[in-house]
C-alpha cells in the first residue's frame, strides 16, 4: 500500500503558540482520510505545510511521494485543495474563478463542473462579492471536484453549507471514493462528516495526533446504547464487565456497553426474554468527547458498571 | 416621522465607533488655519511684506492651483487663502464617514440586524449624514473661534469656518447619495472620492486659467470647492455661496432619501449585473489574473497622469508670459536662459511632481500583492501549478512598467497641450516624454524598496509609504531650509537630470535601476523563503 502523505514529527511554532507538536499522520493513496480536531488543534497549519504555503520548524513532511516545499509546484500540478475560508475577488464571477483554478492547476473536466454546478445549484455568473460563504466555498469545492488530480485537500469544506449542500457534498466524495484512484484528506471538526465518509481517521488535539486508525479501528473505543424492555429482572447484567451507566425499573433497563462485550450483553438480555429494544450505533462524539475531556489519558476499558452508574 | 424612529440611538452609535477618530479629525483640521496665523505672522511681520507676498503669489501658477486665487493680502485673507487645501481634506474626512456608517453598515449586514430592531427606514442615512454634518459645524465653530482668539476680525473668521463646514455638508450630502448607489463600500468609496477630485481639479483648472487669459475660468464654477471660496473670508464675506451651499445639500439629501426609498436593504442602485458564467479563453495564468486585478487601478492613473499633464502643459506658456512682465524676475529669467529656460525649468517642476506621484501607484499596485496574500485570494492561487515567484511577477509588472504608462501619458499629454500653445507639437511631444520617462529609474527604486519589504518583512510592507513621504519631503523643503547634501543624495530623485532642459548623463539612470533591480531581487528571494500569512 502506498502513502499518498506522511509525516513524521512535524513541529510548527507561532510565537508562544505551539501549532504542531510532533504530529504523524500518514494517509493512504486512494482512501478517503478524516483529519479530526477542535478548532485550533492544528489541522489547518498541518494542510498549510502539506501545500509549501509554510514551513515546519521540524520533522519531515511528503507529499505523493515528494517534498512539499520544494517541489511545490510540481506537486500542485497534481492535487486541488479548498481553503477552510474561501475569498473570492468581488470583480470575478464564480464561474471565472472555477475556470481560472482549474486551468493554472492543468485543466479542468467541462462535462463535470456543468454536473456539479447543477448539483450543488450555484449561480456562476455572480460576481465574488456577491456570494454567501456557503456559495463561496461551493466555488471551491467544483473547482477542485471538477480538476482531473490525484489528491483533494478540503480544509472544513463544509462549514458554510446549508444540510441539503452537505449531502450533496458527501454525495460527490462518494462518487470520488467509488473511482477509487483519488485520494481525499478531509479535515473537519463534524463527526457525523467524517463518521459518514471516511475509511480512516486521524484525530489531532493541540498538534498531536492522538488517534488514528479505521473507523472500525476505532469503534472499539465507542460504545453501543442499549434500551430494552423485558420480561424479567436481568440480573446478570450488571456483573458483566464493559456495562456501563446501567439502570434498571419496572421491567425496562437501558445501558451502554462496550463493542466487544455486546455480544455477552445481548446474551443476558435474550435469556430473560426481550419484548422490545432499541439501540443506538456508536459514535464519534462520543469518543471525541471522552477524548478531549479527559486531557488525552487513554478512555477507559472494561470499568464495572457501578463505578460508572456512580460518576 | 415613523421612518426616523431610532435615529437618536443610531447617533449615539455612530459617535461610540467614532469617539477616537471623529475627534481627532475635527480637532486636527481645525488646528491647521490656526498655526497659519503664526507662520504668516513670523514670515512677513510687516503690511509691506504681506503686500510683496500677496503680489507674487496671487499670480504664482503653482500656488493657485494648490491654494485658489489670492484677492488681498491682509494676514486673513492670507490664512483663509493657505487654508485653500483643507476643504478637501475635509471632503476626504467626511466621504469616508459617511460611507463608513451608511454603505459599510449595510454590506456587513450589520445595518440588517438593527433593522429587525425598532429602526426606521432612514434613520441609518439620517444618523450618518445629521452627525457628520454637525461634526463640519463644530470644526467650522473651532475654526472661527480659534482664530478669533488671534485677533482676527470676527465676522470673517465665521465666514472661514463656515466656508469649510459648508463644504463638509455638501460632500456629506454627496455621499449619501453615492452610498444608494453601489452594493460594495469599496465602490462607492471610490466614486465619491473621484468626484471629490474631479471638483478638486474643475477648481484648480477654472482658477488657473483667470489668472491667466480666463478663457476656461468658468469650470470653478463647476466646482462645490470654487463656490466656498467664493465666500472669501475677510475680504468681502459674502454670504451668498453658503446660501447655495446650503441648498445644494439640501437637494442632494433629499436625492440620497429618493433613491434610499426604490431599493432594498443591501442592494445598489447600480445593480451590480452578472458577468460572465464561465472565463475567458485568456483569463488562464498568473499573468492574465493581475491584469484584471490591475487594470482599473492602470485606467484611472493613466487617465489622471494625462489630466494633470495637460493641467502642466496649459499653464506652462503662462508661467513663461508672468516672468516676462514681472520686472523682480528679470535676472532670474536671464540666468537661466530666457523666456525658454523658465518654461522648461517649470515643466522639469511639473515632471518633478509627477515622478513622485508615480511612486505612489508603483507602490500601491506592489501593496496590492500584500492585500492578495492577506485577503486569502493569493492562497488557492498558489495552491495550484502556479510558484511564488509567477504570481508576483504578474502583479509586480505592473508595479514597474505601470507607473511607465502613466508616466509617458502625461508626458504625452503635456507635449501635446504646451506644444499646441508654443505652436510647437512635434518637438515638445519628444522632449516632455523624454523627460516624464527620465522620471522611472527614481519610481523604481522606491517600488523596489516596496517589494524589499513585502518579501522581507511583509507586515511592514506600509513603510514603502514612509520612504516615499521622506522623498518628497526632501523635494519640498529640501530646496527652501538649504539641507546638507547627502541628505538630500538620499532621496533617489535628487540623482535625476532636470529635463526637458537640463544635461542628461546616463550614469545616475542605469545605477538608479541597478539599485532597483537588486532591491527587488532581495526581496523576491525572500518571498520564496518565507511563510505565506495566515488569511
Ligand atoms: N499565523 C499564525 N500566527 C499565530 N498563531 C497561529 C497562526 N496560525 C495558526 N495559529 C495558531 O495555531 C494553532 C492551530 O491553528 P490551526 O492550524 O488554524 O487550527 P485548526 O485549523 O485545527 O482550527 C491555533 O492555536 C492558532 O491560534
Ligand atoms: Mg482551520
Amino acid at each position: 500500500m502506498t502513502e499518498a502523505i506522511r509525516t513524521e514529527g512535524l513541529v510548527k511554532t507561532f510565537g508562544r503558540t505551539r501549532a504542531l507538536d510532533g504530529l504523524e499522520m500518514s494517509v493512504h493513496t486512494g482512501e478517503v482520510h478524516g483529519f479530526l480536531g477542535p478548532n485550533g488543534a492544528g489541522k489547518t497549519t498541518t494542510i498549510r505545510i502539506l501545500l509549501g504555503l509554510t514551513r515546519a520548524d521540524a520533522g519531515t513532511a511528503q507529499l505523493l511521494g515528494g517534498n512539499p516545499w520544494s517541489d511545490a509546484t510540481a506537486l500542485h500540478r497534481r492535487l486541488a485543495y479548498v481553503p477552510g475560508d474561501v475569498t473570492l475577488w468581488p470583480n470575478l464571477t464564480g464561474g471565472e474563478v472555477i475556470d481560472l483554478l482549474g486551468r493554472m492547476r492543468g485543466g479542468l473536466d467541462k462535462q463535470r463542473r456543468a454536473d456539479l454546478l447543477e448539483r450543488f445549484d450555484l449561480d456562476p455568473r455572480k460576481k465574488g462579492r456577491a456570494y454567501s460563504k456557503g456559495n463561496r466555498q461551493k466555488v471551491a469545492l467544483i473547482a477542485a471536484l471538477a480538476s482531473d488530480v490525484e489528491l483533494l485537500v478540503l480544509d472544513e469544506p463544509t462549514s458554510g453549507l446549508d444540510p441539503l449542500m452537505e449531502e450533496v457534498f458527501r454525495e460527490a466524495i462518494r462518487d470520488e471514493q467509488r473511482r477509487g484512484d483519488r485520494t481525499v484528506l478531509l479535515s473537519s471538526h463534524i463527526l457525523s462528516e467524517v463518521e459518514a465518509l471516511c475509511d480512516r481517521i486521524t484525530i489531532i488535539r493541540d498538534g498531536r495526533a492522538v488517534e488514528t486508525g479505521s473507523l472500525a479501528d476505532m469503534r472499539h473505543l465507542t460504545r453501543t446504547s442499549i434500551r430494552a424492555e423485558l420480561s424479567a429482572p436481568a440480573d446478570g447484567l450488571a456483573a458483566l464487565p464493559g456495562v456501563h451507566h446501567l439502570h434498571a425499573e419496572d421491567g425496562k433497563v437501558s445501558f451502554d456497553v462496550d463493542t466487544e462485550a455486546l455480544d455477552s450483553a445481548l446474551r443476558q438480555l435474550t435469556a430473560v426474554g426481550v419484548r422490545s429494544l432499541v439501540s443506538q450505533p456508536p459514535t464519534l462524539e462520543e469518543l471525541f468527547l471522552r477524548l478531549y475531556d479527559r486531557k488525552g489519558e487513554a478512555a477507559p476499558r472494561g470499568s464495572g458498571a457501578g463505578a460508572e452508574v456512580a460518576r | 416621522m415613523n421612518e426616523l424612529v431610532g435615529t437618536g440611538r443610531l447617533v449615539r452609535l455612530i459617535l461610540r465607533r467614532d469617539r477616537v477618530l471623529m475627534p481627532l479629525w475635527v480637532v486636527w483640521i481645525a488646528i491647521i488655519p490656526i498655526g497659519y496665523v503664526a507662520s504668516i505672522n513670523g514670515l512677513f511681520p510687516t503690511a509691506a511684506g504681506r503686500q510683496t507676498y500677496a503680489d507674487e503669489s496671487a499670480h504664482n501658477a503653482g500656488f493657485v492651483a494648490l491654494y485658489g486665487r489670492l484677492f488681498g493680502s491682509s494676514l486673513g485673507e492670507l490664512v483663509a487663502w493657505r487654508a485653500g487645501f483643507i476643504p478637501v481634506a475635509i471632503g476626504l474626512f467626511t466621504i469616508l464617514t459617511v460611507i463608513r456608517h451608511t454603505r459599510m453598515e449595510e454590506e456587513t449586514g450589520r445595518r440588517e440586524l438593527l433593522g429587525a430592531t425598532v429602526v426606521g427606514r432612514y434613520a441609518g442615512l439620517a444618523a450618518a449624514v445629521l452627525t457628520t454634518c454637525v461634526a463640519n459645524l463644530v470644526l467650522g465653530a473651532l475654526v472661527a473661534l480659534g482664530l478669533m482668539s488671534q485677533d482676527l476680525p470676527a465676522a470673517g473668521s465665521w465666514a472661514l469656518g463656515l466656508e469649510f463646514a459648508a463644504a463638509g455638508w455638501m460632500f456629506a450630502a454627496l455621499a449619501a447619495v453615492v452610498a444608494q448607489l453601489t452594493a460594495s463600500a469599496r465602490s462607492a468609496r471610490s466614486i465619491a472620492i473621484v468626484v471629490l477630485a474631479a471638483t478638486y481639479v474643475l477648481r484648480l483648472a477654472g482658477d488657473i486659467s483667470a489668472i491667466g487669459s480666463g478663457a476656461v475660468s468658468w469650470l470653478s464654477w463647476l466646482s462645490p470647492i470654487g463656490w466656498v471660496q467664493r465666500i472669501r473670508p475677510y475680504g468681502g464675506d459674502r454670504w451668498w455661496p453658503l446660501a447655495l451651499a446650503v441648498g445644494v445639500t439640501a437637494v442632494l439629501v433629499w436625492v440620497a432619501v429618493a433613491l434610499s426609498a426604490r431599493r432594498d436593504v443591501g442592494s445598489g442602485l447600480l445593480a451590480s449585473r452578472p458577468g460572465p458564467a464561465s472565463a475567458g479563453a485568456g483569463l488562464r495564468s498568473p499573468l492574465a489574473l493581475a491584469w484584471r486585478l490591475h487594470r482599473g487601478l492602470l485606467l484611472g492613473w493613466a487617465v489622471g497622469f494625462a489630466l494633470l499633464g495637460i493641467v502642466f502643459g496649459g499653464v506652462a506658456k503662462s508661467v513663461g508670459d508672468m516672468a516676462q512682465d514681472n520686472q523682480t524676475f528679470a535676472d532670474i529669467v536671464a540666468r537661466v536662459g530666457g523666456t525658454a529656460g523658465v518654461i522648461d525649468s517649470d515643466l522639469a517642476g511639473s515632471i518633478g511632481i509627477l515622478g513622485l506621484i508615480a511612486a505612489a501607484y508603483a507602490i500601491q499596485a506592489t501593496l496590492k500583492l500584500r492585500d492578495e496574500e492577506t485577503s486569502g485570494h493569493a492562497e488557492p492561487v498558489l495552491s495550484t501549478a502556479t510558484g511564488r515567484l509567477r504570481w508576483a511577477a504578474g502583479h509586480l509588472l505592473f508595479t514597474f512598467l505601470g507607473p511607465a504608462v502613466a508616466l509617458l501619458a502625461s508626458g504625452l499629454a503635456m507635449g501635446i497641450t504646451y506644444g499646441s500653445t508654443a505652436h510647437d507639437v512635434g518637438g515638445q511631444v519628444p522632449r516632455l516624454v523624454a523627460g516624464a520617462m527620465a522620471q522611472l529609474p527614481a519610481v523604481w527604486v522606491l517600488a523596489a524598496i516596496a517589494v524589499l519589504l513585502f518579501g522581507t518583512l511583509p507586515r511592514l510592507s506600509p513603510v514603502g509609504w514612509g520612504a516615499l513621504a521622506a522623498c518628497l519631503l526632501l523635494f519640498l523643503v529640501g530646496g527652501a531650509v538649504r539641507l546638507d547634501q547627502w541628505v538630500m543624495d538620499i532621496s533617489p530623485y535628487t540623482h535625476l537630470p532636470h529635463l526637458p532642459g537640463g544635461e542628461v548623463t546616463a550614469t545616475p539612470l542605469v545605477v538608479l535601476t541597478a539599485v532597483a533591480a537588486a532591491l527587488a531581487v532581495v526581496g523576491l528571494a525572500g518571498l520564496r523563503r518565507r511563510d505565506m500569512p495566515t488569511p
